[in-house]
């Protein structure tokens, strides 16, 4: 089987291109593994990130064949010919198969992805039955592997999009009955789910279900609603 | 100079280095704090645990049993007042985590809720679903956001401490990104580096777990502890090593021989019964369940398949529903990576290299003999596991001796003296020119560093896998010894500055070349049987020569002096460990 990998090193390279490696083609290998058997054995000098190796630290991400992966969990059986991999879309490439997160991590940090609570810590835990914890739980499936956002058309051309995860997160967290915050200024925007232009790519793309194109279409509807009704603070 | 100066520098961004930056941030408001780490902090290894974290919550439960369960778990080895420390403030730490967010599965009534756990009496593992680790680490990473006063370092790799040879004053490492090689300055490093799984061929663990952190104390000075102690978790999936959480058999799963008998039985582990029983059968510690298998592979009654030799994991009387409500991790982990539903179809496993129950050697807040130096997590021997951990005792160790070792560090570094700008040019400028001489001096070698990372890893299998001898460890030193000279002149390729992982390669090969030779040290130096540590030439426990910690320093000539230091005991005096009956 040949893996035809993009390769690119800033100060050598002027523009990426591509190497063809021979690899084993073997059944129980994942993209990954051949990867990593090329950097082992035939060049050194290949390099792209990993690191658990059971789709959840998401560090893998990849375009293979032209689509967004998890490298870890995609297989040389899925596939016959030769098969491409490249940076994921829409994100600089630092080398080779490494993109640049930072982008990525701002996005997130804008929609305060955390719990937002006042006053005193109580003793023991907050109440949450099994229903409410079902209301949110699919959003706090992410794993950060930015498929999505390789996958978004809108973020594709525009990085200023708060783009899939960053909204799925905010929310997991606008749904969790235990928060108080209030993330409308940051996601009723053009940057926020007034971006989207519906295409579900993301969904499609995300390996973990977490259905983002979901998310912003409820909140569409929430922020549609607050724009209408006079906003009531939300008391758990 | 160096890049940055800051108060507390917490080098890892797991489970404990994340939980160690809170809390610098919550005792020291004015301290200025900074985590760096080699990948992105949501990607540590934390991500991938998924069975539970264990603290008393029930009335029903107790802080002594859940402290004897442990201390018997890990054959007396653990020191007692950590324990106890331990036990006391785990729900505490799990309760927090609960208060910033963490989706811990839940009662119908509300309350949390939890499993039972191998080794455990009582019900007291908390859990989301099983991808606790997953949550526990995005809560805490996502926490840490809203504390804009934690600075990061991302992707950035530790390559050495800065010492005076009393005191630590920083660190220096190098901005993968770039390539850059720079001393951060600091009053107080925390090491939150994480476990070691990597020095072996056959483990759960990632492929960052490289004890680096282990090395980085090593070198400066400060001992390593317990190194001899490895856990092999009983089911991981073979080929790939992923793990088969023990939740899966506390939710009921069997374990089965090729004849489909519950092998458990004939190794005094109790009597099976349909619906698991607490301290039993599969709900056995992992050092017996390994063994176990070791029995059963030798009897002939184990499946041969093209990874090794396997038994079963039998989860199809639970049923879809329990699997996928309880379980679905496991589900999902079988069909992308075996080709099979537990819903229908038995899963091959075989024991893995898990846990590494040493490491550098702390006191109760973390503190090392050195001056400045912290260690918290599966990288620090502080020590709760002893001989042999159990199961989802380590995401509470994690958080417990993260907030220890974050509140100590933040405390001395607000009354302790700037750090030796002096020490921190020079060292600095040594490393650098190292890394440099490393990175670019070295493209005519005959090795690759994968060659000689494979032997190393072969050696620790053959010499100190589950059994052990002295002969097998005698001839695996004289191979590492030979192996660290072989890697110091192994091949480099790449020589670009921005991104090269072949030179972090190298130099993790490095780490795990130090671990390596603690550990199979340590295990020639101990002859005796306990725990995880089996010696087939002394097949005992042996309380009066070595209950007692193994200490590791780094001789003169790079190779490990060991002695020995006694194991704290409080309340509860050696005993027989007694599971099933
Ligand atoms: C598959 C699996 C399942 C598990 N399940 C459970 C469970 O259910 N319950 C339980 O209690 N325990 C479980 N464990 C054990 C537990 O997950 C780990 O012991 C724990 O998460 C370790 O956390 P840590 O913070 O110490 O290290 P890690 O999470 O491994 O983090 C280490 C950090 O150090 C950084 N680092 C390392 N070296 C360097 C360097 N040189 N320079 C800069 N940064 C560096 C890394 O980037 C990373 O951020 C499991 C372990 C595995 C492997």
């Amino acid at each position: 089987m040949i893996l035809r990998v993009n390769r690119y090193r800033p100060g050598v390279d002027d523009a990426p291109v591509f190497q063809d490696y021979e690899v084993p083609d073997r059944e129980d290998w994942a993209i990954l593994d051949a990867l990593t058997h090329i950097k082992d054995t035939v060049d050194g000098t290949l390099s792209f990130r990993w690191s658990c190796r059971m789709g959840i630290c998401g560090s893998c991400g990849m375009n293979v064949n032209g689509e967004p992966k998890l490298t870890c969990g995609t297989f040389l059986t899925d596939y016959s010919g030769p098969v491409t991999v490249e940076p994921l879309r829409g994100f600089p490439v630092i080398r080779d198969l490494v993109v640049d997160i930072d982008p990525f991590l701002a996005n997130l940090s804008k929609v305060s992805p955390w719990l937002v609570r006042e006053g005193e810590e109580p003793e023991t835990e907050f109440a949450q039955t099994p229903e409410q914890l079902e209301a949110y739980k699919q959003y706090s499936m992410c794993i950060n592997c930015m498929l999505c956002y390789s996958a978004c058309p809108v973020y594709v051309l525009d990085p200023d999009f708060l783009g899939p995860a960053a909204i799925a997160l905010a929310q997991r967290y606008n749904l969790d009955s235990r928060d108080m915050g209030d993330r409308f200024d940051v996601l009723s925007t053009e940057e926020g789910v007034w971006g989207c232009t519906f295409v579900g790519e993301c969904t499609s793309a995300c390996p973990k279900h977490v259905d983002p194109a979901e998310a912003i279409q409820r909140y569409k509807l929430t922020a549609a609603m607050r724009s209408v009704l006079p906003f009531t603070r939300r008391r758990p | 100079m160096a890049a940055e100066e800051v108060d507390v520098l917490i080098v890892g961004g797991g489970g404990a280095g994340l939980r160690a930056a809170i809390a610098v941030a919550e005792a020291e408001p004015d301290a200025t704090v900074a985590i760096l780490s080699k990948v992105y902090p949501m990607r540590s290894h934390t991500v991938s645990a998924e069975g539970g974290a264990a603290a008393v919550i029930g009335l029903a439960d107790s802080l002594d049993e859940h402290a004897y369960d442990t201390i018997s778990g890990g054959d007396w080895l653990c020191d007692q007042d950590a324990v106890e420390a331990f036990v006391r403030e785990a729900p505490r730490e799990l309760i927090r985590l609960e208060h910033w967010g963490c989706p811990w599965s839940r009662e119908p009534d509300g309350r949390v809720a939890v499993r039972p756990f191998g080794g455990m009496k009582q019900l007291r593992t908390w859990y989301a679903a099983d991808k606790t680790g997953f949550h526990l680490l995005h809560t805490l990473f996502q926490t840490t956001l809203k504390h804009t006063e934690i600075k990061r370092f991302d992707e950035w790799y530790a390559t050495r401490l800065v010492t005076d040879g009393e005191r630590v004053h920083g660190v220096t490492a190098i901005d993968i990104r770039t390539g850059r090689i720079d001393t951060i300055a600091a009053r107080a490093v925390i090491l939150a580096t994480g476990g070691c799984g990597q020095v072996f061929p056959f483990t759960t663990n990632a492929a960052i777990k490289t004890g680096d952190g282990m090395a980085l104390a090593y070198r400066a000075g400060a001992p390593l502890k317990d190194m001899e102690f490895i856990q092999y978790h009983p089911t991981g999936l073979p080929f790939t090593g992923i793990l088969i959480t023990e939740a899966a058999r506390a939710e009921g799963g069997w374990l089965i021989n090729k004849d489909g008998y519950r092998y458990l039985q004939d190794y005094d582990l109790g009597v099976p019964t349909d619906t698991p029983k607490l301290r039993s059968m599969e709900l056995g510690p992992r050092d017996r369940l390994s063994q176990a298998f070791v029995h059963e592979m030798q009897r002939g009654r184990t499946v041969e398949t093209p990874y090794g030799q396997v038994t079963y994991l039998d989860l199809r009387h639970l049923g879809e529903a329990k699997i996928n409500a309880r379980i679905p991790f496991v589900r999902e982990l079988c069909l992308s990576y075996e080709k099979l539903d537990p819903v229908t179809d038995l899963i091959p496993v075989r024991p893995v290299v898990h846990y590494m129950m040493g490491g550098v050697h702390t006191g109760v807040d973390g503190e090392t003999p050195l001056q400045g130096l912290y260690a918290a997590g599966e990288t620090a021997c502080v020590s709760i596991n002893g001989a042999n951990r159990l199961g989802s005792n380590s995401l509470p160790e994690c958080l417990v001796f993260g907030a220890r070792a974050g509140a100590a560090a933040a405390r001395y570094a607000v009354q302790a003296a700037k750090p030796d700008q002096q020490a921190v040019r020079t060292q600095g400028a040594d490393e650098r020119r190292r890394l440099e001489q490393e990175r670019d001096g070295r493209d005519g070698g005959r090795e690759r560093i994968s060659e000689v990372r494979a032997l190393m890893r072969r050696t620790l299998e053959e010499s100190a896998g589950i059994y052990r001898d002295r002969d097998s460890l005698e001839k695996a030193a004289g191979t590492l010894a030979d192996l660290r000279e072989r890697a110091a002149v192994a091949r480099l390729e790449d020589r670009s500055a921005a991104f090269n992982t072949e030179l972090l390669a190298g130099l993790e090969l490095g780490s795990m070349l130090d671990v390596a030779e603690t550990i199979v040290a340590s295990a020639l130096n101990r002859e005796e049987s306990r725990g995880a540590h089996q010696r087939t030439d002394f097949p005992a426990r042996d309380d009066a020569a070595f209950l007692a910690h193994t200490l590791a320093h780094r001789g003169p000539d790079g190779t490990p002096r060991l002695s020995l230091l006694p194991v704290t005991i409080t309340r509860w005096p050696p005993g027989e460990r007694v599971y099933g009956r």
